[in-house]
């Protein structure tokens, strides 16, 4: 689904990706992992359009799609969550995934005649609000919601643009244990939706119970990719991690 | 006061709710601060001038190209705000203002420093509008444009204005084309302007330079941010207030700009939102 081919990128003297392959398959939930540095982040802003890689391609349902604008990537169907949560503050919740939901009408002369808040609109924002479990916060500003929530609904948002790819920048950052709970039960509900995940997250006992695959990076490289059992154990993971092996193996 | 003279006022809030509601899409709705609205302002108004006086052209294609003209003026300075940010965007635009501006007073065709003059009453139906009729139609079509930013409030155009506005890469990643959404909102941002010109060209008569100099931006930025910046009432209320206010209080007529800069201070410390906005004095006073 998602091919990304001998990316580098470079910022002035720093090489952030040092020429990085990897493939997402349809279907699964794919982790990207690696100590801070990596270049996972950089990654994620070159498959969703804020970067231009230096070299290399991004393919997406064989098109290509490296250095195209972000919001012609997410018409293409890849929506993505940020690090640093980036939700519409002054929207209420059941705002902002309206937001979401008009995708494909910011492109057309539609925009200019389409309701927002069309009944069939308001029940499906509504779903989502209730797959994310949101909906008793639907007429609160965005801003005022706790760090967990304001996640998930960046999570609402970006699925109701429909994607195919949905990429997660450290969905678990900042959770408590049941929260981080409730993400990973919320990560197999989008995955029985038919949408493929590929996240980056730095909650090991997380990522190893719920990914199908997992890619490493260590300094703009791809170290060790393979099954969660695997890659635990290769050695080269755990040098990139020293001192934090045991938490790997928890 | 004559009824005359309470007509003329009445035309200028009527010119001046349109102004700060145009002013309001680029800076309330998407987030765009532009300090040199006036150059929009003057981009209509000389319009009408030239094609009524240079031209003999009639009242209502004159409107029309003002309209147009304006918007294509608004699409064209908008292309800045692509490149430039917040502070450089603001003093961008100011720059603009005081270009503009020259050019009218440097350019012949702009009839230089003394302005165009004999731009006619205009006339409907075969009859030459007064004063009090001249008064309804721009309160006609202030209110037309009330009708419009409540219809803007409710289709997609409003949520991708304030996405952009919000966050542009969550904008991006949403499908919001950020450079797309800047330039819808100057366009209308200038199409409304340019009407608001027109207005002013057919009331005043003439059109001098420093009718839209840069105090003229400020004191329409001073309406928006009075009452209530990203809101629809606001704006209106706050042009009913900067323009009846003087003439209700005539000593304070020749410190107009020093009041407008106390104003925007005062608004900023205490009403961040507005009179109008989220905990605005006003709001909640209505509310009750």
């Amino acid at each position: 689904m998602l091919k990304v081919e001998n990316v580098k990128k470079r910022f002035g003297g720093l090489i952030a990706l040092k020429g990085v392959s990897f493939e997402v398959k349809e279907g699964e939930i794919h982790a990207l992992i690696g100590p801070n540095g990596a270049g996972k982040t950089t990654l994620f802003n070159i498959i969703n359009g804020f970067l231009k890689p230096t070299s290399g391609k991004v393919i997406f349902m064989d098109k290509r799609i490296d250095g195209l604008r972000p919001s012609k990537i997410a018409s293409y169907g890849i929506a993505r969550t940020f690090q640093i949560v980036r939700t519409f503050p002054e929207m209420t919740v059941l705002e902002n995934v309206l937001a979401g939901l008009g995708k494909e009408i910011y492109r057309s002369s539609k925009v200019f005649y389409e309701k927002v808040k069309k009944q069939g609109r308001i029940e499906k924002a509504e779903k989502l609000l209730n797959l994310c479990g949101l909906e008793e916060y639907k007429n609160i500003y965005a801003s005022i919601l706790p760090l967990g929530l304001q996640r998930k609904l960046e999570i609402a948002r970006a699925l109701a643009t429909r994607p195919s790819l949905l990429l997660l920048d450290e969905p678990a950052s900042g959770l408590n244990e049941n929260e981080t709970k409730d993400l990973a039960e919320l990560f197999k509900r989008i995955k029985d939706m038919g949408i493929t995940i590929l996240f980056i997250e730095h909650d090991m006992r997380f990522t190893m119970g719920i990914a199908d695959i997992v890619t490493v990076l260590d300094y703009g490289e791809k170290i060790a990719e393979g099954i969660p059992e695997e890659v635990t154990k290769n050695p080269k993971v755990i040098e990139a991690y020293l001192g934090t092996e045991s938490d790997i193996n928890a | 006061m004559t009824l005359d003279y309470f007509f003329t006022v009445l035309t200028f809030s009527n010119i001046f709710i349109i102004l700060a509601l145009s002013l309001n899409v680029v800076m309330g709705y998407a987030g765009q601060v532009s300090l040199g609205h006036a150059a929009f302002f003057g981009i209509g108004a000389y319009t009408s001038a030239i094609l009524a006086t240079k031209f003999g052209w009639g009242y209502f294609p004159s409107l029309l190209m003002s309209i147009l003209v304006g918007a294509f003026f608004g699409f064209l300075l908008g292309l800045p705000s692509l490149r430039v940010k917040h502070d450089f965007l603001v003093l961008t635009t100011i720059g603009l203002n005081f270009v503009v501006v020259a050019i009218f007073k440097h350019i012949d065709f702009f009839g230089g420093p003394y302005g165009i003059i004999g731009v006619p009453r205009p006339v409907f139906f075969g009859k030459e509008l007064e004063t009090g009729g001249y008064a309804l139609y721009t309160g006609a079509l202030a209110f037309l444009v009330i009708l419009l930013m409540i219809y803007i409030e409710k289709i997609y155009l409003r949520y991708g204005f304030e996405a952009v506005k919000e966050n542009e890469d969550a904008a991006e990643s949403i499908g919001v084309s950020v450079p797309r959404f800047k330039i819808y909102a100057f366009t209308i941002s200038g199409a409304l302007a340019g009407l608001a010109g027109n207005l002013w060209a057919y009331q005043m008569g003439m059109v001098f330079p420093d009718d839209f100099s840069f105090p003229v931006s400020i004191s329409i930025l001073t309406m928006v941010v009075l009452g209530g910046v990203g809101t629809i009432s606001g704006p209106v209320v706050g042009a009913l207030i900067v323009t009846f206010l003087p003439e209700i209080l005539r000593p304070i007529q020749d410190y107009r700009l020093l009041i407008y800069g106390i104003i925007i201070v005062l608004v900023m410390l205490y009403q961040p939102g507005g009179l109008l906005g989220k905990n605005g004095l006003l709001r909640s006073i209505f509310k009750r």
